[in-house]
């Protein structure tokens, strides 16, 4: 394997609600993990408040000191104005790489500092991101619908050196409301929540009526049930992504973070990679979107 | 307040602006578009005439060019904006940067209005498309709270248009992905959710089953009435409970917050529905004209009247409405 091609990894920005004990866990195993990149923070629902900004801060200033590269994620939807307050403090916390996760974000960082544009922001065409990369953005998270056909399409067309990071391993957002679909499960509106989405550290399965796992309500995100997986780019070592994207989740991130470290260094096979991996999908693995098919098949 | 009606032909057309439409918005017959269906929207000639209609009774013509075109088929949106700016739009309606970018530089003095589909929620969005594209106006994703609203439109650098009525996307507009998670094809870049061609209904002993590529969304007893199979309004089973997770079939009516929108300054209300047939539009918009007439002359005095309710109701989806996400009780 080449190493100017071997992909650096990430943890993305941890998408469901869990006790702030798990939560320094999780940070903790990731500190000492292979992992480049860690986003830190709430992107699903502001209520969500076992960690603190001052404690994002503390576990950014941990993972930094232990050598991992920290972004700060914003939240996907936002809708109040006290939201918006929040999101311009991490917009101009003057030292940390913001992702944005929405247009409003982008507006606080446009022409003022680099940032990551986060894979909520619809960008699908190579004009549409070179007017951001123009306003100061370095990195790009590729959207959950877009193929690896398109991605080739837009890259061939941008000259500036910005990294394309994919969203390689997880459950992918599927959809944001204002509805929080946890908080109807159980009879009760958003506002008497109570945050009960912190009971389903994985999220709450949705059946279709055959007993298909077809989605997962976290919250007010609705996700994938099945978990995409595209580390066929490992093996084709193809280079167009630049960054690995791995999604936290309840059970065996660490082991998840380890066994693709392994395969991106030539350690160990797709096929073996693929086989321990499998043991961390309930539903099943898919990458249809990246293979031009509808979102849920699984191609490779 | 401007009325906005929408239009899938030149039928729809003129009913909108018969029944007193201050706007009316439609689409080329392609991808190009949120309401990508067969046999809908408008070919040049037809949109020729459809301007000529409305332009003769005061009425003007939004072009919705508001889905996302991929790399290779940038110039197929770029060429629907020039067309649209030629043959004379009041606005086009778009939602992609890419596309905005090209129609702010190639058309600087065309009015462009940024789609629901752009999913701008706060006054930074909204601030981001008109300091860069100069964009006359926003429409906001039926995600917000009437306060939430209220908050936008005091802050917005420009006029904000709401949905008043029509089907309900509960989830943000331009971030959702079921539809092309199942089917491959999507509001965003195909132009349409749960497009015909992937339904499929069966009679079963258990009922009617519809399906959307082969995923059962919903299986209805004889007695019921079916909806069409769009992923949101389909009953699952979480926790052990059948129902309807995410939302009921319902159709959004705001004739009861009419007065609240005014006051609080919103410049103009939506009416969803372009794939609706030409007398939905033409009762719909009659009863949204003769409500803000009355709203607009004493905001006060303002109620919903039963006529207009009863009306509404008829046309709905499962026949039942809701305020969505403007009540607090929704969310």
């Amino acid at each position: 394997m080449n190493d100017i091609a071997t992909p650096r990894l990430s943890l993305g920005p941890l998408q469901f609600h869990w006790p702030r004990a798990d939560m320094q866990s999780l940070y903790r195993q990731v500190a000492d993990s292979r992992v480049d990149i860690v986003y830190l923070g709430e992107t699903v629902c502001s209520k969500r408040r076992e960690y603190q900004h001052k404690d994002w801060i503390a576990t950014a200033e941990q993972l930094a000191a232990a050598g991992k590269d920290v972004v700060l994620s914003t939240l996907a939807l936002v809708e109040a104005q006290s939201e918006l307050g929040y999101i311009r403090r991490l917009c101009e916390n003057g030292d940390l790489l913001v992702e944005a996760n929405d247009m409003a974000a982008v507006q606080m960082l446009a022409g003022k500092v680099p940032f990551v544009g986060g894979p909520t922001l619809n960008i699908v065409n190579q004009r549409a991101l070179q007017k951001l990369v123009d306003l100061g953005l370095q990195r790009w998270v590729i959207p959950v619908e877009m193929s690896r056909t398109m991605l080739a399409g837009i890259r061939a067309h941008i000259s500036a050196p910005i990294e394309y990071e994919l969203l390689a391993w997880g459950r992918l957002p599927l959809a944001f409301s204002a509805r929080c679909y946890t908080a109807r499960a159980h009879s009760i509106s958003k506002d008497e929540c109570a945050n009960c989405c912190i009971d389903y550290p994985d999220g709450l399965s949705l059946q279709t009526r055959e007993d298909e796992n077809f989605l997962v309500i976290n919250g007010i995100q609705t996700m994938s049930a099945r978990t995409s997986c595209l580390l066929s780019e490992l093996e084709d070592n193809s280079g167009i992504a630049d960054i690995l994207r791995i999604s936290p989740q309840a059970g065996g991130t660490d082991l998840i973070i380890s066994l693709i470290d392994a395969l991106r260094r030539g350690e160990i096979s797709t096929d073996v990679a693929a086989t321990n991996l499998e043991g961390y999908a309930p539903a099943g693995l898919f990458d249809g979107y990246w293979h031009g098919e509808s979102g849920m098949t699984h191609v490779r | 307040m401007e009325l906005v009606c929408p239009a899938g032909n030149l039928q729809s057309l003129k009913a909108a602006v018969d029944a007193g439409a201050n706007s009316v918005y439609i689409g080329f017959r392609d991808e190009t578009n949120a309401r990508h269906f067969p046999g809908l929207n408008f070919n040049d000639r037809q949109i020729v005439e459809g301007m000529q209609y409305a332009h003769t009774r005061g009425a003007r013509v939004f072009i919705a060019i508001n889905t996302y075109p991929q790399p290779a088929s940038l110039k197929k949106w770029q060429y629907a904006v020039d067309t649209a700016a030629n043959i004379g739009a009041n606005a086009l309606i778009l939602a992609d940067i890419g596309v905005m970018d090209y129609a702010a530089e190639n058309w600087p003095n065309l009015n462009l209005h940024l789609s629901v589909q752009g999913s701008a929620t706060s006054q930074d969005a909204i601030g981001f498309y008109a300091q860069q594209f100069g964009i006359k106006r926003a429409v906001l994703p039926r995600v917000l709270s009437v306060r939430q609203v209220a908050a936008i439109a005091k802050k917005s650098p420009v006029p904000i248009e709401t949905f008043g009525f029509g089907s309900l996307c509960v989830m943000v507009e331009g971030r959702c992905y079921l539809s092309s998670y199942v089917t491959g094809q999507g509001p965003n870049m195909y132009g349409a959710c749960s497009p015909a061609k992937f339904v499929q209904w069966s009679k079963t002993s258990g009922g009617t089953e519809t399906r959307l590529n082969d995923v059962l969304i919903d299986r209805i007893a004889d007695d019921e009435k079916a909806g069409y199979p769009t992923i949101c309004k389909g009953r699952y089973c979480v926790n052990g409970d059948v129902g309807y997770a995410i939302e009921e079939p319902t159709s959004l009516n705001t004739l009861p917050i009419l007065a609240d929108l005014v006051e609080i300054g919103v410049a103009a209300i939506k009416i969803e529905g372009r794939q609706r047939s030409p007398a939905y539009v033409g009762r719909v918009t009659a009863v949204f004209r003769e409500a803000i007439d009355k709203c607009l002359a004493d905001t006060q005095a303002y109620r919903p009247e039963e006529k207009w309710l009863a009306a509404l109701a008829a046309l709905s989806e499962g026949a039942q409405t809701t305020l969505g996400a403007y009540s607090r009780n929704w969310h």
